[in-house]
């Protein structure tokens, strides 16, 4: 356990030093950089050679980054005029609505098509892997355009934009949600059909037990396993997938957040966005670091 | 009283391949029936088609199946999960993965307790630790919390056995039950299952090995390619067979009896002189520890030109790592290894390199010794030390020289045949003309006539080129037939050596006495295993 | 003595089923032929000019004059799709060939230095790549600014510990394989191993994971332009076009319709044939 916090300690740590160096490989002034889009006064030069040491030597900079992060100081956006924590922490809440949203569809909907097609006959199961391979191939802003284009403009039960009542919460999460279902469901039911292929579901089998109570009590679990472990591979999708479903539907939060500030080359605000979904990554893998180990007790002895 | 099975005519095909190809089989109550085949012959699929298991696209044919006095044709999905477990519990090879090796043993009998509703709620726990005891857990409360891969070999198959007959079946369908088991163990599990036969239970007992059904079973059905080529009392079966295929795998069991024979022929063979004052490989005081385990300690052996020296012990005596020390591919802690009474051990590689054709390995599993994207005849000529257009030549004659026709070279080892890949793996030793062979269980993987004819391949080898082996084996019976001389390990130990005829007809260490007690004979014993044995 | 075959006799479980149709190779691969004409001479696919635009001739219906349609500026869907090709595809060639030859340099450093090394190396790949792809490349973008070459280059560094990871662990397995462990008891140098049998057999996947990793770098592409991070307008690339496209979808829905079928297509025929590949790799179907 104390070697899992520290390998998450080092991503974190790892994730600051990559932002950082970015920083300093950019080409140009740090000082324009920093400032982007912003006024630029020599009392705000001044400001940002003081809050950033650009005076000292680089190591001396780079600690005093460190120590500042270490204490919850994201710095300050220039080109917004406000602190970059309170840039975040206004916006984060939607993001998290949509993520959680579609985290619980996609899984959701990848444990009803797995365990209703693994083992079932040729049909249900080529119709299966076909929707998968879709889901997969399709880029995710594409799937909102048809689930936009379908629900929203012709048939019209869903809002277009914005985020306001759950109504408006259910394109963006189908269209987050889908491709990770199509991941999801493929991992799945690879392992359920593995497991169902195991010498001990001829024994379970063998016991008198039914093929559902063989899937719940048996092989669900040994095909949690290999799907637990694509933690990086979720938090990517669902991070990634926010900027571009929130971009997409007009709804407000990190992504919109992160965009501007990639546009307009808000440095302090990108640099924050990447280390705070370094911190969301520690937590899920952890997370199901854990639930790993409560599913495959093997590992702990 | 009537029959708990019977089946006439029986056929499974795969897919439009037909795997049992016409068995009749009945077990009456209390009865032992085993059938006895080498892979591929169907045994499996008939049993497994016993309990309606034959495996998904199966299509199960038969002149009659009853099952428990019915019509099995007739049975409904819930009529056959009633069957299974109820009627006839089921204990296959490896409770490893036999067992789901995700959850306590506990709880897969109890599963059984539940499914059958044999014993009311409450009382499942309590029930689970008798069935533990029964068969002879020690510390069931303890064990039943456990799982799979926390249990010694023998407790876990024991544990399985314990969930086959939770809900007290009148039938037990053992499959291969202790083949994946070490020697001293199987005797064990052998007379547990005996125990339960003398309590009454009928039991159907598939194997590959005549010798593990002859201590047991009533009745043998032999069968090859899908039908029943033999059957009768196991006593007649195994001392006057009347098929052809029957004799030739009792022929190809190697043992004391079969070391101046050939297996495969039962004609005499002659076996090479050891030369005793030619020394080629040996061990001083080898001693090696992975972390705080010591795996080989203090082990010492000699090899002579044209010997075979027999390695024999159970999972984890330390063999393989032995062999590795001998090959030079592992630098022992303390002590030294010499080949030709100089140093091979603590060398620089350099020094070793030119030596390093001198002594070669012939593995268990071929495949992984091969570059999986190579033809045989480029794996063979891996070794080659020829100018490159004497080199295909040379694969040819290497090919011939184990029996493999020369179009082999071309093909990938894949497309071969188990028995054909450790042909390949021999040749390839063979290429450098090596002073010594480090077989390293050459035939374990293999059926009985197909090891019959590796075993006669290898000994051909050593006689026409005087090749010195190191032959590893957990088969007595093997080790019997090949070695002069034979090492007995035991947690990385030499605990018994010498002539092989000496050390297993009067074994000094009780542990090799064991060891030699626990080998089942394919000759019927005037006294059956006795129940009371069974913890 | 005649060589036997009976222990190689195994039950088959599993009907065939769909391997046998060389259909899956046939459909998949002449799309893709067509694509790599769009390509090479895309003038041949669609002789109008992608750039043209023509008010008058706006937002038309896909018809006789234009197969896919007109977008809102009047310009043929039809050509700016074939010519779109061009810039989609060779991002994602570019961008996953970059990140192949970088991943592998590293993977294989790793994979064959000594055991401290090594695990610094591994250690610094877990830590990159568990940094989301997007972001990685957007934190990118955000120091280059948009454009063709740095989308490229985002979307190399963001896939290039995945590469390293995979050969890293191939070159271990490879290493520590029984038939690495047969060619030293042969005498065999290190030199001639490494050569003779890691390399080939670490190497021997790389055109799966890359048709496989192509697919998924141009998903990633057609993201990142769709964001405006990509090539600048009015060129023609799938993702800048669906971009476009999502603010007519009401009245003209061949606008979007189109490249998006033209990225979909193009994932999943890379995919299928990537999969067909790697199972043939591995020995699963013949």
């Amino acid at each position: 356990m104390i070697r899992r916090l520290g390998a998450g300690l080092a991503v974190l740590w790892a994730a600051a030093t990559a932002s950082y160096v970015a920083l300093l490989l950019a080409p140009g002034d740090t000082v324009d950089i920093l400032i982007g889009d912003g006024a630029d006064t020599p009392e705000i030069r001044a400001g940002i050679i003081a809050e950033w040491g650009l005076d000292r030597p680089e190591i001396v900079q780079y600690l005093a980054y460190l120590w500042r992060l270490l204490h919850g100081d994201l710095g300050r956006s220039y080109q917004l005029q406000r602190g970059v924590g309170e840039v975040l922490a206004g916006q984060i809440g939607p993001t998290v609505q949509l993520t959680l949203a579609a985290a619980a569809t996609g899984v959701a909907l990848a444990a009803v098509i797995a365990i209703g097609t693994a083992g079932r006959g040729r049909w249900p199961r080529a119709a299966a892997s076909a929707a998968e391979l879709v889901s997969v191939s399709v880029p995710p802003f594409l799937i909102g355009i048809v689930l936009l284009s379908v629900f929203s403009f012709t048939l019209g039960w869903f809002p277009v934009s914005g985020a306001e009542g759950p109504a408006a919460l259910v394109l963006p999460a189908l269209a987050l949600g889908l491709p990770i279902a199509g991941v999801l469901g493929q991992v799945l039911r690879g392992g359920l059909e593995r497991a169902l292929e195991q010498p001990f579901a001829v024994t379970a089998r063998a016991r008198g037990l039914t093929e559902r109570a063989l899937v719940a009590r048996h092989a669900l679990r040994h095909a949690l396993l290999p799907a637990v472990t694509m933690a990086g591979w979720f938090t990517g999708a669902l991070l990634g997938g926010a900027v571009i479903t929130e971009v997409l539907f007009g709804r407000p939060g990190l992504g919109q957040v992160a965009m501007q500030a990639v546009t307009s080359q808000d440095m302090p605000v990108v640099m924050a966005v990447v280390l705070l979904s370094a911190v969301v990554y520690v937590t899920i893998s952890t997370l199901l670091d854990l639930a790993y180990r409560v599913i495959d007790p093997r590992i702990r002895s | 009283m009537t029959s708990l099975v019977t089946v006439e005519d029986l056929r499974v095909s795969f897919t439009g391949s037909d795997v049992v190809r016409g068995v009749s089989l009945s077990v009456a109550p209390g009865e032992c029936v085993a059938i006895v085949g080498e892979s591929g012959s169907g045994k499996s699929v008939t049993a497994r088609a016993l309990l309606g298991l034959a495996g998904p696209g199966s299509a199960v044919r038969a002149a009659a199946f009853r099952v428990a006095g019915r019509d099995a044709f007739a049975f409904t999905p819930a009529d056959w999960r009633r069957l299974r477990g109820g009627f006839a519990g089921l204990v296959l090879q490896d409770a490893l993965v036999s067992l789901d090796p995700l959850r306590t043993v506990g709880a897969e009998i109890a599963e059984v307790l539940a499914t059958h509703d044999v014993a009311p709620r409450g009382r499942r726990a309590e029930r689970v630790l008798e069935l533990l005891e029964a068969v002879g857990v020690p510390d069931p409360a303890t064990r039943a919390g456990q799982r799979p891969h926390q249990l010694s070999g023998g407790l876990r198959q024991r544990a399985l056995i314990a969930s086959a007959i939770a809900a007290d079946p009148p039938l037990i369908i053992a499959d291969e039950p202790t083949t994946a088991l070490d020697v001293t163990v199987q005797a064990q599990i052998l007379r547990l299952l005996a125990g339960r036969r003398a309590a009454g239970t009928a039991l159907l007992l598939i194997s590959h090995d005549l010798a593990v059904v002859a201590s047991i079973a009533d009745r043998v059905l032999v069968m090859k390619d899908g039908r029943v080529v033999e059957e009768g009392p196991t006593r007649d079966v195994l001392a006057a067979p009347a098929h052809a295929y029957t004799r030739t795998l009792l022929a190809a069991v190697p043992s004391a009896a079969s070391r101046s024979t050939r297996l495969t022929t039962g004609e005499p063979r002659g076996r090479p002189t050891p030369d005793r004052s030619a020394q080629v490989l040996a061990g001083t005081g080898l001693t090696r520890s992975y972390g705080p385990r010591r795996v080989v300690d203090d082990v010492s052996f000699t090899l002579h030109a044209g010997e075979t020296l027999g390695v024999v012990g159970e999972s984890g005596s330390g063999k393989t790592t032995l062999a590795r020390l001998a090959l030079g591919l592992l630098e022992p802690d303390a002590g030294q290894v010499t080949l030709h009474r100089r140093p091979w051990s603590h060398r620089r590689e350099r020094e070793r390199r030119p030596l390093r054709p001198r002594v070669q390995l012939v593995s268990q599993n071929p495949l992984d010794s091969f570059d999986p994207r190579h033809t045989v005849g480029r794996l063979i000529a891996e070794p080659l030390r020829v100018h490159r257009d004497a080199r295909h030549e040379r694969v040819l004659d290497l090919l011939a020289r184990v029996g493999l026709p020369p179009e082999t070279a071309a093909r990938h080892p894949r497309e071969l045949s188990g028995g054909q890949r450790q042909r390949v793996a021999i040749a390839r030793a063979l290429g450098p003309r090596p002073d010594v062979l480090v077989c390293d269980e050459p035939v374990s993987a293999l059926d009985v006539s197909i090891q019959a004819q590796v075993l006669d391949l290898l000994a051909d080898i050593q006689t026409e080129y005087g090749t010195a082996m190191v032959f590893i084996s957990h088969d007595l019976g093997v080790v019997h037939h090949v070695a002069d001389r034979v090492l007995v390990m035991k947690d990385g130990r030499v605990v018994e050596e010498g002539d092989v005829a000496e050390v297993f007809a009067r074994p000094r260490h009780p542990y090799t006495r064991t060891l030699v007690d626990s080998v089942p004979r394919p000759v019927p014993s005037p006294h059956r295993l006795d129940a009371a044995g069974a913890a | 003595m005649p060589p036997t075959s009976r222990d190689a006799v195994r039950p088959a479980v599993r009907p065939a089923g769909w391997s046998a149709v060389p259909l899956w190779w046939l459909v998949p691969g002449a799309f893709l032929a067509v694509l790599a004409l769009a390509v090479a001479v895309p003038g041949l696919l669609a002789a109008a000019d992608p750039l043209a635009a023509d008010p008058v001739d706006a937002l038309a219906p896909p018809g006789a004059a234009h197969w896919f349609g007109s977008d809102h500026l009047g310009r043929d869907v039809l050509a700016r799709v074939v010519h779109g090709a061009r810039h989609s595809i060779s991002i994602g060639v570019a961008a996953t060939g970059l990140a192949v030859t970088a991943g592998v340099l590293l993977g294989l450093a790793a994979g064959l230095s000594p055991t401290w090394l090594d695990e610094a190396l591994a250690r610094t790949f877990d830590v990159l790549s568990t940094l989301p792809e997007l972001l990685l490349a957007l934190l990118v973008v955000a120091i280059t600014g948009p454009g063709t070459v740095n989308v490229i280059f985002a979307i190399a560094v963001a896939q290039i510990p995945t590469y390293a990871r995979v050969i890293r662990a191939q070159t271990f397995v490879v290493r520590r394989s029984g038939y690495v462990e047969q060619a030293v008891t042969f005498g065999r140098s290190r030199l001639a191993i490494n050569t003779g049998h890691v390399l080939p057999n670490v190497l021997g996947p790389i055109p799966v994971l890359a048709t496989i990793g192509l697919g998924q770098a141009v998903i990633a592409s057609s993201g990142l332009s769709f964001l405006g991070m990509g090539p600048q307008p009015p060129a023609a690339e799938w993702g800048a076009m669906l971009s476009e496209a999502r603010n007519y979808l009401r009245v003209a829905w061949w606008e979007a319709l189109f490249p998006g079928l033209a990225i979909t297509l193009t994932v999943v025929c890379l995919t299928v044939v990537g999969r067909r590949l790697q199972r043939r790799f591995e020995g699963r179907t013949p």
